[in-house]
């Protein structure tokens, strides 16, 4: 290498290192894989909300559903609400998780806010949650018909969410099933 | 006069002022190896929800609930890895402060010996180039170079 060249390895040196930092701009420490993508649901056995009726693992698969952890305590599971609702509305299976919440508080917010679970799992003390690698909710895993976890999403479903990660998953998914 | 009285008597009432100090549960351990191992474990472990903290320090509730999980499979009789493996599962190698050696993490693992060793033989290139060159010290002339000086020296005083 000629002299001239050597001077321009300090160059080069600052601009990989600028491309890397600027890559970690872009970069969402949060935004975690999960470890249960293409693991199976974990088994439970939990009370359903507001009946007496405890529900396991088999009551809930057996279609391409979104399991939705939420609470009452979640801000941002209020932001996401109308949402579901709507993807109720659409047809698309939503079971919740209600994760580390009073019953009767959750209740209050169906009957106010809507409810667009099939039905609701209480996690009270979180072991389900635990078992499901959750960190904080809201949290939507996408549940495929044979009971195998294929995406995980932290953080509010709204509309951009679902149209571009999750429904085109969810497509997948039942085209997977058909044949 | 009142106002100096009044930041006083604020000055005095902040001593009574309670620390915000987070409460972190205890848990009773059967022997003293035990409570050693969780010490160790939660120091080890990271909090997904505050990711600069292990969970010791943590005080976010999926901490509480992760110290929680630990001491009930210590006291159930699982071993340093057996809890690693479960925790792993969940919440994937993030929650090893320490990850284990893997395709994945080879790079994190091998890059400092590596760099060091590129380091080294660079620095050996460095210094046998310097004795091939000569192995003389650079502030002597050789006796080409002491022609040419006092050539130049000579045209220099001729010129003026």
């Amino acid at each position: 290498m000629g002299p001239r060249l050597k001077l321009f390895i300090p160059l080069i040196l600052f601009a990989v290192l600028a491309l890397f930092l600027l890559r970690g701009l872009e970069l969402d420490p949060r935004e975690m894989p999960s470890a249960l993508i293409d693991r199976p649901l974990p088994e439970f056995t939990l009370p359903s909300l507001g009946s007496d009726t405890l529900v396991n693992r088999e009551a809930v698969i057996g279609e391409v559903a979104l399991f939705n952890v939420w609470a009452t305590w979640c801000v941002s599971c209020r932001v996401e609400h109308p949402y579901l609702n709507q993807l109720t509305q659409q047809g698309v299976p939503i079971y919740g998780v209600n994760y580390k919440d009073e019953d009767q508080d959750a209740l209050r917010w169906l009957q106010e806010l809507g409810n667009p679970y099939r039905l609701n799992i209480v996690d009270a003390d979180g072991s389900l949650g635990l078992d499901l690698g959750v960190y904080g909710a809201p949290e939507t895993y996408l549940v495929d018909a044979g009971g195998v976890i294929r995406y995980r999403h932290v953080g509010v479903v709204d509309e951009r969410v679902w149209r571009d990660i999750l429904q085109p998953l969810y497509q997948e998914l039942l085209e997977e099933r058909m044949p | 006069m009142n106002r100096s009285c009044a930041i006083i008597a604020l000055l005095l009432l902040s001593c009574f002022v309670m620390p915000a100090t987070a409460v972190i549960e205890t848990y009773e351990f059967s022997n003293e190896e035990l409570e050693q191992r969780y010490q160790h474990l939660s120091a080890e472990l990271r909090c997904p929800k505050c990711q600069n903290q292990n969970i010791a320090d943590s005080n976010a509730p999926i901490a509480q609930d992760l110290r929680k999980r630990l001491y009930q499979q210590l006291e159930g009789g699982a071993s340093d890895s057996e809890i690693l493996d479960y925790m792993v599962a969940r919440y994937g190698e993030f929650v090893l402060y320490r990850p284990r050696f893997s395709g994945a993490t080879a790079v994190l693992w091998l890059a400092p010996v590596l760099l060091l060793l590129a380091a080294i033989v660079l620095a050996l290139l460095v210094l046998r180039r310097r004795k091939d060159s000569g192995g003389r010290d650079d502030s002597e002339l050789s006796a080409a170079e002491q022609q040419r000086l006092h050539t130049l020296l000579d045209e220099s005083e001729s010129g003026s």
